[in-house]
């Protein structure tokens, strides 16, 4: 592979690691910061990239983003209301949620499975037309993807130091200080999960609009490829590590996800690949730790066995 | 002042698992008391103190504390008005967040979106300088690197840092080692005492029960079955006390603990 390839595959990663990396960062706030896992991010990003592509076809193309995240709010105002005042557990929640939302998504783009923006403006060809004579034409995209991410980034980096913020951070590590705070976590939650959602649906309505057309299965392994991206991203920031260089991470993750995934496309691995390479990285990720806690024991298990086996003999 | 009106809780009702943890307990505690209370394994001294925190909803009963009647306040806002440490120094503190940002959700100034101003950190530097750790120059270092002792020292603090209506101690130095409870101990004992906190402590060493505070009470079945204060505390010894026991329940004060260390 030539620099120059290198060059656009790395732009191509840049353009599609910066559109996931807002669901990642979605999943920074609810999974490591709020310590819940939220199943409802495939079917909140289907929703978002729907409401984004429906809006920008009905030629409103900068009000759709707005929507695609008051949209996500509002799935994950529901799936915190499940786990928080009506007793469902919070996996649970999610996954109700996430079924639930297809019918929701199909009846908004009135049963049609595809929408396509081929035709009507977008905020990355609004975009491409504002900076057409100017230097940076080329990078009208990225530059779209790259103001979005960075103003998610700030406001994380902001939110999180504020009192509220502070108390959703205090909810994912120790529930019940929060609580003698005088602070309910049935609050914390639910507006935890309305901002981490309203990225997803950001997420989605960017990426629908940057690919022009809007599938209802857009957002289908969103989940795992964004949680294997964030913990490759907690790889160069562990949990001790300040905020902002956390959400950097996160950021850097996705990035790193995409890069590595357009490689191995360029090496001939089918498409298809992804979704099980996101579902090892996970894994390796999660469960690498605890298998290397393990092995001293399982080891020595193993020689104890052994040891008897010979005394036996 | 608090007060508790013939409070009663029953666990598992109606089933072979049935347990009357709390069987219609009377209490008056004046404002500024010390109150430190004994009583063997499940005697439902714990479980007093989630019926004064509203962890759950009484069977029967009332508590009033500050002249206010809580008893179907939810725990969260009542929690404005008490503070509480737990034998668990983990449990008062969140790990993954610096000791500041702690201090700062129990010092709650501010709206929802403030953030921690200099002014804050200022306070904090002040408080935690009280505790002679060296805390105040580690504010920045998740509380998770903290030891035991110091989380609940830091506990401590967080629990009085707004004077509570009444401090719950839940055998609050058991879990450290001798030298760090006594530490501990003496701490709250002057954060007490410096605040007029009034406060209930439970407690194995039956020593601290009789030296600390100006009132004792024993419980057994959910129900407190010796109360002493004035002379007739001061004159009591440990002995005095396991007889008493002995006396009223009749069986042998059989909280293994407190046979090991006394």
């Amino acid at each position: 592979m030539t620099l120059d390839k290198f060059l656009a595959l790395s732009q191509t990663s840049l353009e599609l690691g910066l559109v996931n990396s807002l669901t990642v960062l979605s999943l920074f706030l609810s999974y490591s910061m709020l310590n819940v896992c939220d199943l409802s991010t495939d079917g909140c990003f289907t929703l978002g990239a729907a409401v984004g592509a429906l809006a920008a076809i009905a030629g409103y193309p900068w009000l759709s983003l707005p929507l695609a995240m008051l949209a996500g709010m509002a799935s994950g105002f529901i799936t915190a209301t499940l786990q928080t005042r009506m007793g469902v557990q919070s996996l649970l929640a999610g996954i109700v949620v996430n079924t639930g939302l297809y019918s929701v998504t199909m009846s908004l783009t009135n049963k049609k499975a595809t929408l396509s923006m081929n035709k009507v403006p977008t905020v990355f060809t609004m975009a491409k037309d504002l900076l057409k004579d100017t230097p940076l034409a080329g990078y009208s995209t990225l530059l779209v993807m790259l103001a979005a991410v960075a103003l998610i980034v700030l406001f994380l980096c902001w939110f999180l130091k504020t009192k509220l913020g502070l108390a959703i951070r205090a909810t994912g590590s120790n529930t019940d200080m929060v609580r003698s705070s005088s602070i309910n976590p049935t609050f914390t939650t639910t507006v935890g999960l309305c901002i981490s959602n309203a990225f997803t649906g950001l997420s989605g309505c960017l990426m629908a609009q940057q690919a022009k057309s809007f599938d209802i299965n857009i957002g289908s392994g969103m989940l795992t490829v964004a949680l294997a991206s964030l913990l490759i991203g907690g790889v160069f920031f562990a949990k001790h590590r300040p905020i902002p260089l956390r959400a950097a991470g996160a950021v850097l993750g996705a990035f790193l996800f995409r890069l590595v995934y357009g490689l191995a496309l360029r090496l001939d691995m089918p498409a298809y690949m992804l979704k099980l390479v996101s579902s090892v990285i996970v894994v390796i990720a999660i469960s690498g730790p605890y298998l290397r806690k393990q092995l001293p024991l399982m080891v020595r298990r193993w020689r104890a066995g052994r040891e008897g086996r010979r005394a036996d003999a | 002042m608090l007060e508790l009106k013939d409070v009663t809780k029953t666990f598992h009702a109606g089933t072979p698992d049935e347990k009357k943890a709390l069987a219609g307990i009377s209490l008056k505690i004046e404002d500024g008391d010390f109150v430190s209370i004994i009583g063997a394994n499940g005697a439902g001294k714990s479980t007093l103190f989630n019926a004064i925190c509203g962890s759950f909803p009484l069977d029967s009963g009332s508590v009033i504390l500050g002249g206010r009647n809580v008893t179907m306040m939810p725990e969260h806002k009542r929690a404005k008005m008490i503070g509480r440490l737990f034998q668990d120094p983990m449990r008062g503190t969140a790990p993954d967040m610096s000791i500041a940002e702690n201090l700062a959700l129990a010092a709650g100034n501010g709206g929802w979106l403030s953030r921690v101003s200099a002014e804050d950190r200022k306070a904090f530097r002040d408080r935690l300088s009280l505790l002679d750790m060296g805390l105040e120059d580690r504010m920045r270092q998740p509380v998770g690197l903290l030891s035991g002792g110091q989380r609940q020292a830091l506990t401590l603090l967080m629990a009085t840092y707004h004077i509570p209506k009444v401090l719950l101690l839940d055998e609050h130095t058991a879990a450290l080692d001798p030298g760090t409870a006594e530490k501990v101990l003496h701490l709250t004992r002057s954060i007490v005492e410096e605040n007029h906190i009034t406060c209930l402590m439970i407690t194995h060493n039956m020593q601290n029960a009789l030296d600390l505070g100006n009132r004792t009470l024993m419980m057994d079945r959910g129900r407190v079955i010796y109360d002493v204060t004035g002379e007739e505390r001061g004159r009591l010894t440990i002995s005095d006390l396991t007889d008493k026991f002995r006396q009223l329940s009749g069986r042998a004060l059989d909280n293994d603990r407190m046979l090991l260390e006394n």
